[in-house]
């Protein structure tokens, strides 16, 4: 196409911000302008947009409430470790990306899972649903003892664990988690994701299966009347979804030398959904700006010694005061008359931009 | 029952008897009817007659419990609608329903889903059949909307549209699923009467220039009178008259009907 349309001209603003914040943390990182307590957040940031994107695809723009989105993100911790454990002569990048890529069709099986008989459904039968798939998930893996040796996997229930032939490790262990994990996640490898995200979800939603996946969310009986097959988009952006939850969360797991599930636990799920909410549901880069801002915030109210106690409250606030913000009706006429608002303010930074609208930010 | 234009191929959409029940509400039986190609047909009847009724059984909304339609001579029981699309008949809604956070060319490219061919993958990566599809939807829906005079308003959100350029939106979309024959539900309702003019006038141009065939549901007797070869009065979900606008007109069934005379 010559001219490039306004949802593509985002789509590049949505890279560069990612690219441009990428280098210029590596700049600082360079110099040692940054504490090892942000430093040790770079990974798990990228987990965390990665998460906000894939749950944004789900929420904003198929339109269905999921409440256990850190679900399909153990489920690919878990099985992202196990593969990495599992290949321990392997280069570490080859590790990583093997991990991520079984991490990612765990979160795809899952999302299937959950997806086929439930998506047929209309409602909130999928926040239910997803929000008890979600803990069923942590459940199964604190009562899960798996180990390795060179016979293969060893996996059981029995809290005496399996037994392992010589030289065998326990992978997980039950309550304990994962243990024993080779730190193998990287900021660069966590960018990287991002990016691969972003090209999945933006090109996606700019093809005709997005289009579906939007035209459902907007009305889904005049989906069906122009002919779209409503499971199987549904179930596609659910899967999708799914799946870059599991790769997110292999990046996540393989960051720390121990994992345990209940840190996917409702509040997780939680947590990237007011990310996805307060980014604004269908715009991927409030998405991107949210996860990163917000999950960063709480971490670094912990470095004044007198607000300590209270950072869970003032995050709290915080968030409250934001919601408040962006969402007066008062203050949005106020910009939009002055041609402030986002949008406007972006139009006047390209000159005159002909084509109002655009699907997904 | 041969057609206005006195063609007589075989009918492009028929229904025998068909019919269906909620609990043990008859909410339209014995439905006859034959469309052939080209036609234009009104559909009309008192309020709660059962026309909507009608339009739900013949695009796999509701499925009959009795009777059966063909389309092209092919049964379509057990049809879902987005298979009825496929076999060729699409519809308008009494209440407009458009994608209202999409571009009105997105609204209109949605429909052409079914005519292409490329996969999710294919999208993702935007592989050469990517680019070669949309360019040519692209073109496509610029050419539908442009019949509408729309050909301005493609990039604003189809939920800031004024009412009746809604409307038309949502004919242009019915067409770009590439359906022959087109089922419209009160397209006229809530339009003044400069905006029902032109939307006579655009009816008549979209079967001319797309070879659709149309049914169409109307309370506005002035267009139905004036535009339609053949009218189908129901009642009560049954058919109490059929024929050209000047026999219904005159049919002291379809006057009883409407006024609430003892016309049984």
């Amino acid at each position: 196409m010559k001219k490039l349309s306004k949802a593509s001209v985002n789509g590049f603003i949505n890279y560069g911000i990612v690219i441009a914040a990428f280098l210029v943390l590596q700049l600082m990182i360079a110099r040692g302008m940054i504490s090892n307590t942000l430093k040790s957040l770079l990974v798990p940031v990228c987990c965390y947009i990665v998460m906000a994107i894939s749950l944004n695809l789900t929420v904003g723009i198929l339109g269905e409430l999921s409440l256990g989105h850190a679900g399909f993100m153990s489920l690919g911790a878990f099985s992202g470790i196990v593969t990495a454990m599992a290949l321990p002569d392997a280069a570490p990048g080859l590790r990583l990306v093997a991990a991520i890529l079984v991490g990612s069709v765990a979160g795809a099986l899952g999302g299937v899972l959950v997806g086929v008989p439930v998506l047929r459904l209309q409602g909130d039968y999928l926040a239910i649903v997803t929000l008890a798939f979600g803990e069923i998930i942590r459940n199964i893996i604190v009562v899960l003892y798996i180990g390795l040796d060179e016979k293969g996997l060893h996996v059981t229930t029995n809290s005496a664990g399996p037994t392992l032939g010589e030289g065998g490790v326990m992978v997980i262990k039950g309550p304990m988690g994962a243990v024993g994990v080779p730190k193998l996640a990287s900021f660069t490898a966590g960018f990287l994701l991002v990016l691969v995200t972003l090209f999945v979800v933006q090109n996606l939603v700019a093809s005709r299966a997005g289009r579906a996946i939007m035209a459902l969310r907007d009305n889904r009986i005049a989906a069906e009347s122009v002919g779209i097959h409503v499971t199987k988009y549904k179930l596609m952006a659910f899967v999708i979804s799914a799946a870059l939850a599991g790769a997110a969360g292999a990046l996540f797991g393989l960051n720390y030398s121990s994992t345990v599930s209940s840190k996917f636990g409702f509040n997780t799920s939680i947590l990237i959904l007011v990310f996805v909410v307060l980014g604004g549901l269908g715009s991927i880069r409030g998405s991107i700006l949210s996860a990163a801002l917000l999950y960063i915030l709480p971490e670094m109210l912990r470095g004044f010694e007198f607000i300590t106690k209270a950072r869970m409250l003032i995050y709290a606030i915080i968030l409250i005061a934001v919601m408040l913000t962006i969402n007066n009706p008062a203050l949005k006429t106020l910009l939009e008359e002055r041609d402030l608002s986002p949008a406007g303010l972006l139009g006047r930074l390209k000159g005159k931009t002909k084509e109002k609208g655009g699907a997904g930010r | 029952m041969t057609t206005a234009n006195g063609k007589n191929a075989a009918p492009v959409m028929k229904a025998e008897n068909l019919g269906i029940t909620f609990g043990g509400l008859h909410a339209v039986s014995g439905f006859d009817m034959e469309l052939y190609e080209g036609d234009l047909v009104g559909l009309i009847g008192p309020n709660g007659a059962g026309k909507t009724t009608v339009f739900n059984l013949l695009t796999g909304v509701y499925q009959p419990t009795e009777g059966n339609f063909y389309l092209n001579g092919k049964s379509m029981l057990g049809k879902r609608p987005h298979q009825m699309v496929e076999a060729g008949i699409a519809r308008t809604f009494q209440n407009i329903r458009l994608f209202q956070d999409l571009t009105v060319l997105d609204n209109v490219k949605v429909a052409f889903n079914q005519s292409m061919t490329y996969s999710a993958l294919e999208g993702i990566l935007r592989l050469p059949r990517y680019w070669k599809e949309e360019e040519e939807i692209d073109r496509k829906a610029r050419d539908i909307l442009s019949v509408f005079h729309m050909e301005n308003e493609v990039a604003q959100k189809a939920k800031n549209l004024p009412y009746g350029r809604q409307r038309k939106l949502e004919i242009a979309r019915a067409i770009a699923t590439g359906a022959k024959i087109l089922l419209l539900d009160e397209p006229a309702a809530g339009m003044n009467p400069t905006e029902t003019a032109e939307l006579m006038e655009t009816i008549t141009l979209i079967r001319t220039r797309f070879g659709m065939s149309i049914l169409l549901i109307e309370h506005d007797m002035s267009l139905v009178m004036s535009i339609c070869e053949r009218i189908v009065v129901i009642d009560y979900g049954q058919i109490i008259a059929a024929g050209t606008p000047y026999e219904i007109a005159n049919d002291p069934r379809v006057i009883g009907a409407y006024l609430g005379q003892d016309s049984e």
